[in-house]
């Protein structure tokens, strides 16, 4: 006898489940402008406390403060504002168009639009994203067509990947992202590899990697760090915490550590916060993790501290998992509304632009979408091919795939 | 002529395509300064710098999952599993990404990366170095499948896999590394050095992916076979005196058809082997394939030999691996139905 209880096991729940008031006192959220801006050839070991920390640039009045503030002028932040507003709106027509019929499946950014703007925007031609399917505002805020991505979503005649991936798979080498698998954290790895052959082949070109909080569990993260770590790859590893992994909450994949970012610091990983609501403290971060990597410093870790507003695809109700107006409760509010509220502040917006904009941007988006329907949706006779079914298995088409589309009759 | 044995000749390979295409690296565990375990790559590091041949974390998910990311920005990784036993963590990285990403982003990103693995067993490496896993990748769609069996075809074969727009998996035989093992376990071990196939041409050429070679012409029945145990296989011809003609699949996937089919329409009978475990090992695909391209010229049923459906035993070895007196049974079996 050892005098001990018997053994129990932990399991993790958030605070609050449905039905229960929302509660975010957990969250720790230093004031805008409070962290400072270490130089971007700083030892990890010398920041560590940024890995517990947030990295905000806007404060409550919609100021932008700080030592990460002041990067980015009217016209770039005007920009910024309605790369985001689009993807939203592209959202709830996409949304709607799943439900309509029109395609079999979607997954919505709401709340996380500044995480994927505003990094884009610190990016060069040439570089690469290893995105997740919650990032398409890197194709939005790099110039991508919205028909394109529509065709790819109805998965008609013009889906520039013909039908063979499931709606918001996007691929688009020519725009620096990479062909979305839809199995989670497998890219991680492969970004670090992309960044080590730019290293290798004496490139200027840097990589970017995506992952979920939940994602971050499987065993391709810590491949990815332990590469990116060992062979000082070009390359920034983002995370993307937003609160809940389908219906599980981030304590589930987080386990005891204190934050996500806290991973990279035993990889020697220089490892940050950021609010990911902040269009400005994203976009700051970015500029600083890619300065690294350019530079030939090697990978940041960046942890960026978001909320899904909405469900994790459509095939989900977040109100069996988690209080109905837990949303409005996220401490970091709405990157949309922040953005706008701060360039209001700063003399160059209104909410009489604001409303024409987003009036403007629906008309856009909803021409896009018209567009891209002209040229089949999902269960329409516009389909690519049964034929195309058995093209580009192989750079050759081998003998039995041969055999068998004669098999097919196509 | 010159004499190499395979693991030299597959050192030539990689030295020739390295020397010829600066895209092309070498990397896993062990490989770098010490040249592998097997020492496949001894000398390549001091060749051609350490960007170009390195050490890894011991980590096969990183290993493949960095060659995807690699060959997505346009390098043609050839790395090395140090077992095939080992290959299981990068077994994602292998079936959901670099086997689909040509077809997933309709070609705008391709992978060039061939994965060497030794593979069977014969070196009493229990049941964690002696796996034959190649029915796990000819299940996969994309990807392409090779089994070497000797060091002519090993160097040809891996210089047409480097060069491969698509993934290659490269299975070698470890116990043929050093000599055309034939399943003789009790006898003096034949160096490469004493056999036809061991002559390896210097500099580059290519085995062409998907075609099969004859090792031997027969009349009386047709041995499917790849790997060591196409060694096996003629040993228990030479034994039996059955006249079997003894094919050597090479490629796995694409598989050359038309060579079995013709070759089992002429002999009425087919023998398939292979050390791996039977019940839905490559024999399965194979057995289907004849009795659907060939049933009206069978005269005796398929026969199957093959590892035991166990995890490969240690002290167990030679009572396992499929050797040449399992192989003359058939082989009589066969003719006798």
């Amino acid at each position: 006898m050892t005098g001990n209880a018997p053994l129990s096991l932990h399991v993790p729940e958030p605070a609050v489940r449905p039905g229960d008031t929302p509660d975010f006192s957990n969250i720790r959220i230093p004031r805008a402008g409070q962290v400072a801006r270490p130089e971007v050839d700083v030892d990890a070991e010398a920041i560590r406390d940024l890995a517990f920390s947030v990295i905000r640039v806007l404060n409550r009045d919609g100021e932008a403060v700080g030592p990460w503030a002041g990067l980015l002028s009217d016209d770039e932040l005007l920009e910024g504002l309605r790369h985001m507003m689009t993807l939203r709106a592209f959202d709830a027509r996409m949304q709607m168009a799943q439900r309509q019929g029109k395609t079999s499946f979607y997954m919505q950014h709401m709340g996380e639009e500044a995480v994927s703007c505003a990094f884009r925007k610190a990016l060069s031609p040439g570089d690469m994203n290893f995105p997740t399917y919650r990032q398409a505002g890197l194709l939005i805020a790099g110039g991508y067509s919205l028909v394109d991505m529509a065709c790819q979503i109805y998965s008609n005649t013009h889906d520039p990947l013909k039908g063979r991936q499931l709606p918001v798979m996007y691929s688009s080498r020519e725009h620096g992202f990479f062909s979305i698998s839809g199995n989670l954290a497998t890219q991680y790895i492969q970004a670090v590899g992309w960044a080590m052959a730019s290293a290798i082949k004496n490139d200027t070109k840097i990589a970017v990697g995506w992952i979920g909080d939940g994602a971050t569990a499987e065993s391709d993260f810590h491949a990815a760090l332990v590469f990116a770590s060992t062979y000082r790859a070009p390359v920034v590893l983002n995370i993307v915490n937003n609160q809940w992994a389908i219906s599980t909450f981030q304590g589930i994949a987080r386990g005891g550590s204190g934050t996500f970012a806290a991973r990279g610091l035993g990889f020697g990983i220089p490892a940050l916060r950021v609010d990911g609501n902040d269009y400005l403290a994203v976009h700051a971060v970015a500029k600083w993790a890619c300065e690294r990597a350019r530079r030939n410093l090697g990978p940041t870790l960046v942890e960026h501290v978001t909320y899904r507003v909405g469900a994790h695809s459509t095939s989900d109700d977040p109100a069996g998992y988690r209080p109905k107006t837990e949303s409005e409760a996220w401490p970091l509010g709405d990157p949309v509304i922040r953005l706008k509220n701060h360039l209001i502040a700063r003399g160059a917006w209104s909410e009489e632009r604001h409303k024409q904009t987003e009036a403007e941007i629906l008309d856009t988006v909803i021409s896009a979408q018209k567009e891209a329907e002209s040229f089949g949706t999902l269960h329409s006779e516009q389909r690519p091919s049964a034929r195309d079914m058995f093209e580009g298995v192989f750079s050759q088409m081998p003998p039995h795939l041969r055999r068998q589309r004669q098999e097919a009759g196509v | 002529m010159p004499r190499r044995t395979m693991i030299e000749a597959i050192r030539e390979a990689m030295d020739v395509m390295m020397s010829r295409d600066d895209d092309v690296v070498v990397f896993g565990e062990d490989v770098g300064y010490f040249g592998g375990v097997f020492r496949a790559s001894q000398g390549l590091q001091a060749k051609y710098g350490k960007s170009r041949c390195f050490d890894t974390p011991i980590s096969e998910l990183g290993i493949v999952g960095a060659a995807v990311g690699m060959a997505a920005y346009g390098l043609k990784p050839c790395v090395e599993i140090q077992f095939a036993d080992y290959m299981y963590p990068a077994y994602d990285q292998i079936v959901s990404e670099a086997a689909r990403l040509r077809y997933r982003s309709n070609g705008q990103f391709t992978c060039p990366v061939v994965v060497r693995m030794p593979t069977g067993g014969g070196i009493f490496g229990g049941q964690t170095h002696s796996q034959s896993p190649e029915a796990l990748f000819t299940h996969v769609c994309g990807i392409k499948t090779v089994v070497p069996s000797n060091p002519s075809d090993a160097k040809g074969l891996l210089i047409a896999a480097i060069e491969d727009p698509d993934p290659v998996i490269f299975l070698e035989p470890k116990r043929l590394y050093n000599g055309p093992f034939d399943g003789h376990h009790d006898r003096p071990v034949t160096p490469w050095s004493k056999h036809d196939l061991g002559e390896v041409a210097e500099g580059h050429y290519t085995v062409p992916l998907g075609r099969a070679a004859i090792r031997r012409q027969g009349e009386a029945v047709t041995i499917l076979a790849y790997g060591t145990m196409v060694h096996v296989a003629e040993s228990a011809a030479a034994e039996t005196g059955i006249d079997a003609e003894i094919i050597d699949l090479r490629t796995l996937l694409p598989l050359d058809l038309d060579t079995i089919e013709a070759s089992v329409k002429k002999t009425g009978r087919c023998v398939i082997v292979h050390e791996a475990t039977l019940t839905s090992g490559f024999g399965a695909e194979l057995c289907a394939l004849v009795q659907t391209r060939c049933f009206y010229h069978l005269e005796a049923p398929i026969a199957r030999v093959a590892g035991w459906d166990t995890p490969y035993p240690h002290a167990q070895e030679w009572d396992y691996f499929p050797g040449p007196a399992r192989v003359s049974r058939a082989l009589a079996e066969t003719l006798e139905a």
